[in-house]
């Protein structure tokens, strides 16, 4: 079987606040080295997906530059590859992605030209890790017309933000509620859809030349008793950071669980990245390090604890960083103390300052001086 | 400085096995040694090469060359996969009259005079792949161009005591070379070379090809070429003074005492320099972690580390974990090592993919001389070859040797004294 894989990253995730000034979602920073499209992107190749495109839009600039060629994922291929999908002018009008399925109708071609036989949707800021072969398995096995993968989720997750699915006793989905104020089940929609790939360009050539430009509400909604929409119950670690920066720093803070490093880091194959070449992480005779991820190129002085710390960061002498996540580059000079933050990229905490959320995150954009 | 693209060559010289490292080049070449907790040693001169703007390079390989060749494949991380030129790997091959390893340093270029041919270049860079520094080469090819020399030498004064180990050169004010001695027990200066070489490659290309025709000949650069050349005055030989940081790493103790020496503050070879990187072909890994109970001091932790024990003043490369309440201290513990909770290690080198089991010691009591090879094994230090297993409760001196592939079975005792060695049996 020959999939094609589609990454939709063009959102902003306007929840995420002066994180998502310059950069879109998917092209966020997770877990001290990647992005977040690392894991969908991963989790196709690992799956054996040798085409994906990525659909953008929102300020596109730091996710092409992470993504290049597709080489640290194997992408950079002859055959199939790595092609980033933006929306263009022509002719025809200059469009930009209405919706999910507007932007899939847009790069009609791509879908058109290929040998593929099936299409797998995904969202760039999800993260998880999970084997889409799977989900295959799953298609082929219930003869679906569109698979949609699910996950009961528990009670740290607000259920009126996410997509319910109600199914019947053979996993077949008999509704779905986006966003609903009182949920019928505690089964989410997870944003991924695998679906036959002619069926798919049929359903995009009737709909969104209608005004139908929305995959979920406008195609699968409408359609759940005319298809058999079956939905693939996941039951691994699965977080979407677009919905706040409460759920993102959660999610980063997750990964000091030894159960869900292991899932996340060593299960299901690797998570690959843009590569920095920078040297080891380097820990002085005065540093002390508890409970916290540390990158390459970092360098530690002073005192970590229970903190994600990106490649590159200097944790300078006398300093502290506790319950934070500090990004790339940044430097926390002597004496500087950070508690409950999140700071953005090549920032600077200057000496003696004190960066301190007590009842709530602190976000910092890039290049603060504080 | 500026270059046209076919200008330089340069040849790196692979092949040696690096006899005095012991266990550490048993399976491979010395270039291919692990170092500074995510290197080989021939990452420095690739990415001098590259930083200095030289992509077309040739590696001379010999000694076990697998574990070499992988890491360096088609030359990706260094950008040396290239269109025009980019990296070549020249084995010792078969020709027409005979099949020959290389007989020498000389003779292995001598025998890859084609390769070099072919890009016709202006200068060739003849370098090690043994050595650990940090060198802009065009410092030395436009010194090489300003005295209109035939040949130049990279040097750097050592210790009067320590010039019996190198090529030793005696210089007139203007650093044209006078006289050359290859290993000297009456050494007449204190520059010593370092085994990195500019010539102009039509110049060379002769003198290479007379030394092949010279039966006396070990067809080797510092005993045969370079003392051929200033002896009977053929060519204008110059000495390059470099007063960077260089290291040959070639003794256990050296080896264990550079890598060492990145933990402590502002060590003198920076791999921290965003303006000179060092490039190295790794495994894609998640950061370290540390854990809530762990102690990290003075050392070097690399990316897939797990760890939950203490580590003081040690290098530890990529996906080591060291388990609840165990202590490493002035070690070097190589790729995917693991040692078990409550062991105590310290003054080793513990290579890759070995398993320490819990409660082992290693490094305890008094130094006693190795009874297995005390010309390579004359330090405190213990090493552990790779893939070895050492089983729970083991207790190992100082200057003991657990050779590769060694298996719970090989341990006769729980003892193992200082000076002492296992091997595997089969």
């Amino acid at each position: 079987m020959r999939v094609l894989g589609l990454i939709l990253a063009g959102g902003r995730g306007e929840k995420l606040g002066v994180l998502v000034e310059k950069r879109a979602s998917a092209a966020m920073p997770i877990f001290g080295k990647y992005r977040a499209i690392d894991f969908t992107l991963s989790n196709m190749v690992n799956s054996g997906i040798v085409k994906v495109g990525v659909l953008t839009q929102y300020n596109p600039r730091s996710l092409m530059d992470h993504l290049g060629s597709g080489k640290e994922w194997d992408l950079d291929r002859k055959n199939g590859g790595l092609f980033i999908l933006q929306p263009y002018v022509s002719p025809e009008g200059n469009l930009w992605y209405r919706g999910t399925a507007d932007a899939i109708y847009q790069n009609m071609t791509l879908l058109r030209r290929g040998e593929e036989d099936f299409v797998l949707i995904g969202s760039g800021d999800h993260i998880y890790k999970i084997d889409f072969t799977d989900v295959f398995r799953f298609h082929i096995q219930k003869g679906a017309d569109i698979t949609l993968v699910v996950k009961d989720l528990d009670d740290s997750y607000d259920l009126t933000q996410y997509g319910i699915v109600e199914l019947d006793e053979s996993d077949r989905i008999i509704s779905v509620e986006e966003k609903p104020e009182k949920p019928k089940t505690k089964t989410a929609f997870l944003g991924v859809y695998f679906v036959n790939k002619y069926l798919l360009m049929d359903l995009l050539y009737s709909f969104v030349p209608y005004g139908g430009v929305d995959l979920l509400l406008d195609i699968v909604i409408p359609n759940l008793k005319k298809l058999k929409i079956y939905a693939y119950k996941f039951n691994g670690y699965w977080r979407n950071i677009k919905k706040g920066v409460g759920e993102y720093y959660k999610t980063n803070m997750d990964i000091l669980k030894s159960e869900i490093r292991e899932e996340l880091f060593y299960r299901n194959g690797k998570v690959y990245t843009k590569l920095k070449d920078l040297p080891p992480p380097k820990f002085s005779g005065t540093a002390s390090v508890e409970n916290s991820l540390i990158s390459d190129g970092a360098i530690i002085t002073g005192s970590v604890r229970n903190s994600v710390i990106f490649r590159g960061v200097k944790v300078k002498a006398g300093a502290v960083v506790e319950n934070s996540i500090v990004m790339e580059g940044t430097v926390v000079e002597e004496g500087a103390v950070v508690y409950n933050a999140v700071i953005d990229k090549n920032s600077v905490v200057r000496e003696e300052k004190k960066v301190i959320g007590e009842n709530e995150i602190l976000v910092f954009e890039k290049r603060t001086v504080i | 400085m500026m270059r046209k693209a076919r200008e330089i060559v340069a040849l790196i010289l692979a092949g040696g096995q690096g006899t005095r490292l012991g266990i550490l080049t048993e399976k491979i070449a010395k270039p291919a040694v692990p170092f500074g907790g995510k290197y080989r040693i021939i990452d420095f001169t690739l990415s001098n090469t590259v930083n200095s703007g030289i992509y077309i390079v040739g590696v001379l390989t010999q000694y076990r060359p697998h574990v070499l060749s992988k890491h360096i494949g088609i030359g990706k991380p260094w950008d040396l996969d290239r269109k025009d030129g980019g990296i070549v790997i020249l084995p010792p091959y078969q020709g027409n009259k005979e099949s020959d390893w290389y007989k020498g340093t000389a003779n292995a270029v001598f025998q890859n005079v084609e390769f070099v041919d072919q890009y016709d270049p202006e200068y060739v860079v003849i370098l090690s792949g043994d050595h650990v520094y940090a060198m802009d080469y065009n410092d030395i090819i436009d010194f090489h161009i300003s005295k209109d020399a035939d040949g130049t030498i990279a040097c750097m004064e050592v210790p009067l005591e320590e010039a019996h180990r190198f090529g030793i050169m005696v210089t007139e004010i203007d650093g044209r070379i006078v006289e050359f001695q290859e290993k000297p027990t009456e050494p007449k200066s204190n520059l010593a070379s370092l085994g990195i070489y500019v010539f102009n490659w039509r110049f060379l290309r002769d003198i290479l090809i007379e030394d092949d025709n010279d039966p006396y000949s070990t067809h080797d650069f510092g005993k045969d070429i370079i003392p051929k050349i200033v002896k009977g005055d053929l060519g204008r030989i110059y000495a390059f003074r470099f007063e960077g940081y260089w290291k040959d790493v070639g003794t256990i103790q050296s080896y264990w005492e550079s890598n060492l020496e990145l933990t402590r503050p502002l060590p003198p070879l920076n791999l921290y320099d965003p303006n000179w990187k060092f490039y190295t072909q790794t495994e894609e890994m998640p950061p370290a972690f540390i854990s809530k109970d762990a102690v990290v001091e003075n050392s070097l932790v690399s990316e897939g580390c797990d760890i939950e024990g203490k580590v003081y003043d040690s290098v530890v490369f990529q996906g080591v974990r060291i388990g609840k309440e165990a202590v490493v201290r002035n070690s070097v513990i190589m790729t995917r090592s693991i040692i078990g909770e409550g062991s105590v290690i310290e003054n080793a080198i513990v290579a890759e993919n070995v398993t320490i089991g819990k409660s082992v010691v290693i490094g305890e009591g008094e130094f006693l001389a190795s009874e297995l090879d005390p010309k390579v094994y004359n330090s405190a230090i213990t090493v552990v070859g790779m893939d070895s297993i050492i089983p729970d409760n083991v207790k190992i001196g100082k200057n003991v040797v657990i050779g590769l592939d060694v298996k719970p079975e090989d341990f006769e005792k729980e003892i193992v004294p200082s000076g002492g060695y296992v091997l595997h049996r089969g």
